[in-house]
């Protein structure tokens, strides 16, 4: 508890610097274009008809897009800058709406009493119309402000921190507290600035100028507490020196981000930033655009989902010399090597079952296959992998079921399924009795885990490249497993992990000197 | 004073006021009078141009009303809307000043006029100043509304049927306190309303309207006498068979 508390004066700093600033530009930009909306015809169905548009896009999509888009027109792609557009985006809609339905829904004895005592349009604007519409306006910034506050802990698949850190991490890791921090602490917030809205919209209402001075005190020292660190961030950070490590949403990646961060300080003296839960496409085109310097991909991985080519004729080594050749040459990305271990798709089965069937290799399973329930995640039902392990096996199971990755592991235990997908990598094989089998007939593709580097860092440098290279194949199959299960089952943080690898490392060495 | 030409206002096919010509002297306050959809609210509205005629002149004082932009003329106009029209969001005083405030008076006279007419009014300033519409009662707002019309010293006034939502009791004393202050201010204005007790009271001289046309002007007594017409007999009518219908119903020995 005490760990996860420590983190939030940080995620909980992003979150206020996402969600306030979100919301001012939301309001800035969706109150005058809802009142223009009123005065002309078509620019309400317009605006609305977009706003609308947006609202129906699911909001994690809405911030991951935004990383290409940005990437295209060349500027920063991850971190602050995507989640900031998403959110602004995605608070427009309630205050436009309300803004326009207020207005409108403002009596015409009003205005026309407002044109009979001689005011202008302008003035009927601001001294009836938008006064008597602030009740419904302000009820629109309130559903905006709860709705950006929620949305904001999305942000962290985009690289911008967030209280969304605690949730994504803990979620695959399986710390609820780390989820249950999360949680809480964005709900509160959520409430605060709805509270506060609501108080300085009834101060004003009422004319009650100690509501308003303390609402607005409150929410100025907020802005400013946000304008101040982000200044701090923006203007304080050295591009040339800025080293940012990335990871994808997974227990083993947390783990190797700490590694590579904890391996570049040790070795270098600079210090890395580790941006967590990263949407696995968005790291590499962070990779690519130079707004990421290092994340560990799998060979595997690159082959099918970015150079595109079928798997299985090449072997191991030709795969990875071929996946270093075509991502330098194309993509401006380098690979530094091999981290040593692979973390594939494998079958897994209890091994009291595996002994009694006396079972070796998948085509070992092929004859008792017919009596038994095959248990995978979504993603590995819509894969190629998954055709070829029927059509060249010829294995066809009992039936089929669809679960959670994080939670066949458990139900194959169970004996609620009897054969899963496990990732090679995951130290539950171990711990829950779990053998897997071996692939004879190579349909699964290599996933060797590399350490990918932009360009920027090759070319600026060197010497945190070099470092990286200390890297290479220093971790094998068995300890990256012991290392998951240290914080999947044993309830350690990636950090500690890391940290007690690399000090092993160093007592080691010293050793062998 | 006020002068209307040839004022016509069609809505394509429809003419909703039909070349009407007629004139308020200073000091007038001259009555329009006529059913509900005769085109005598359209006509108000035509002379501070919250509607703009399709045809014909209105003049006050002599100049054209059109030569202004319309915001700066109503400014010099004061008016009283049917129902009440007070903006529920801001105070009595805020009301009453909304216009001077338009006309960039200053902060001091402001206040003085505020407690002037809400004298005249008769409504404690003390009390009232404060006030947000809906606290008052509908006749206080009627008078903070007839307060508000006046806030600018206007020169003539429009008032659009301003006591026909009240109670009878009610729309009685707003009537008495309206027929005082007419004749202290020596007011020249355009009363509309359909109801004939009201106009006989407060009209100088009435203008009986049906579908947009003029049927007939004059003082009250003239067109109780002399009627042009069937319609302007049975309505300049209704007051006496009323009274004969009471003194039916109560019988000789009940007499007040």
């Amino acid at each position: 508890m005490s760990e996860q508390l420590a983190l939030l004066p940080a995620y909980l700093t992003g979150h206020v610097q996402l969600t306030l600033v979100a919301l001012l530009l939301g309001t800035v930009i969706s109150v005058p274009v809802g009142i223009v909306a009123t005065r002309v015809r078509w620019v309400e169905q317009v605006v609305l008809g977009a706003a609308g548009i947006v609202q129906t896009v699911p909001s994690l999509a809405l911030l991951a897009i935004m990383v290409p888009v940005l990437a295209a027109i060349q500027v920063q792609s991850i971190g602050y800058l995507p989640a900031i557009i998403g959110l602004t985006l995605y608070s427009t809609l309630p205050i436009l709406r309300n803004t326009v339905i207020g207005i409108a829904g403002v009596d015409p004895a009003y205005t026309e009493a407002a044109k009979g005592v001689g005011m202008t349009q302008n003035q009927q604007l601001w001294r009836v119309e938008l006064p008597l519409a602030m009740p419904v306006i302000v009820g629109g910034l309130r559903t905006s402000t709860v709705w950006v506050v929620g949305m904001a802990t999305l942000s962290t698949p985009v690289g911008a921190t967030s209280l969304g850190n605690y949730i994504f991490s803990g979620l695959q890791t399986r710390n609820y507290t780390a989820v249950m921090v999360g949680s809480v602490a964005a709900a509160l917030l959520a409430q605060l600035l709805d509270w506060l809205v609501r108080v300085l919209e009834e101060g004003v209402r009422f004319r009650r100028r100690g509501l308003v001075a303390a609402a607005l005190g409150v929410l100025s020292a907020l802005y400013l507490f946000a304008g101040v660190t982000l200044a701090r961030q923006f203007v304080g950070e050295d591009e040339s020196e800025r080293i940012v490590i990335g990871s994808k949403p997974y227990t083993e990646q947390y783990i190797l981000s700490e590694i590579i961060s904890g391996q570049v300080t040790v070795e270098t003296g600079l210090n890395a930033t580790v941006l967590q839960s990263l949407g696995s496409t968005v790291a590499f085109d962070a990779l690519r655009s130079g707004d990421l310097d290092v994340y560990v991909d799998y060979s595997g991985t690159i082959w099918a989902t970015i150079l595109r080519r079928e798997a299985n004729t090449e072997n191991r080594g030709q795969i990875l010399d071929e996946v270093e050749r075509l991502l330098t040459k194309d993509y401006g990305v380098h690979v530094v090597g091999a981290l040593g271990f692979e973390n594939t798709y494998a079958l897994a089965m209890r091994s009291v079952d595996v002994q009694e069937l006396r079972l070796k290799r998948i085509s070992d399973l092929v004859p008792h296959a017919s009596r038994l329930v095959f248990g995978s995640d979504y993603e590995f039902f819509g894969r190629p992998e998954w055709v070829s392990l029927q059509a060249r096996y010829g294995l066809s199971f009992d039936r089929e079921v669809t679960m959670d990755p994080a939670l066949m592991y458990q139900a194959v235990a169970q004996q609620d399924v009897d054969v899963i997908t496990a990732f090679s990598t995951d130290g539950r094989i171990v711990a829950l009795g779990l053998t897997t089998l071996e692939d004879d007939r190579n349909v699964m593709p290599p996933y060797d885990a590399v350490i990918l580097v932009s360009d920027r860092l090759v070319r600026d440098r060197p010497r945190v490249v070099a470092a990286l290279g200390g890297l290479v194949d220093a971790i094998d199959v068995d300890l990256m497993r012991a290392m998951n299960l240290a914080v999947d089952e044993g309830g350690r943080t990636p950090r500690s992990v890391a940290e007690e690898f690399l000090t092993g490392r160093a007592a080691t060495d010293a050793h062998s000197r | 004073m006020i002068e209307l030409q040839a004022l016509t206002k069609r809505y394509g096919e429809h003419v909703v006021v039909n070349r009407l010509s007629l004139r308020a002297n200073r000091g007038e306050v001259v009555v329009l009078l006529g059913t509900s959809g005769c085109g005598k609210t359209t006509t108000l509205k035509m002379i501070n141009r919250l509607v703009e005629p399709s045809d014909g002149l209105v003049r006050i004082d002599g100049a054209d009303i059109s030569a202004l932009p319309a915001h700066e003329l109503r400014r010099h106009i004061g008016y009283v809307f049917q129902g009440v029209g007070l903006f529920p969001h801001m105070t009595v005083f805020e009301n009453i000043s909304v216009t001077p405030t338009l006309l960039g008076w200053t902060a001091e006279r402001i206040r003085r006029r505020v407690d002037e007419l809400l004298d005249l009014v008769e409504l404690d300033p003390a009390v009232m100043r404060a006030r947000r519409p809906s606290e008052l009662s509908g006749g206080q707002q009627q008078r903070v509304g007839v307060a508000r019309a006046l806030a600018s010293e206007p020169n003539v006034m429009l008032l659009d049927e301003p006591f026909g939502a009240l109670d009878p009791l009610t729309r009685e004393q707003l009537q008495q306190s309206f027929a005082r202050i007419r004749t202290e201010l020596s007011m020249t204005a355009i009363f509309v309303t359909h109801d004939l007790v009201e106009a006989l009271f407060l009209g100088d001289r009435i203008v009986v309207m049906r579908d947009g046309c003029l049927v007939q002007v004059g003082t009250p007594r003239e067109l109780m006498v002399n009627p042009v017409d069937e319609f302007v007999e049975r309505m300049f009518g209704t007051p006496k068979r009323e009274a004969q219908m009471l003194n039916d119903l109560l019988g000789p020995g009940e007499q007040p």
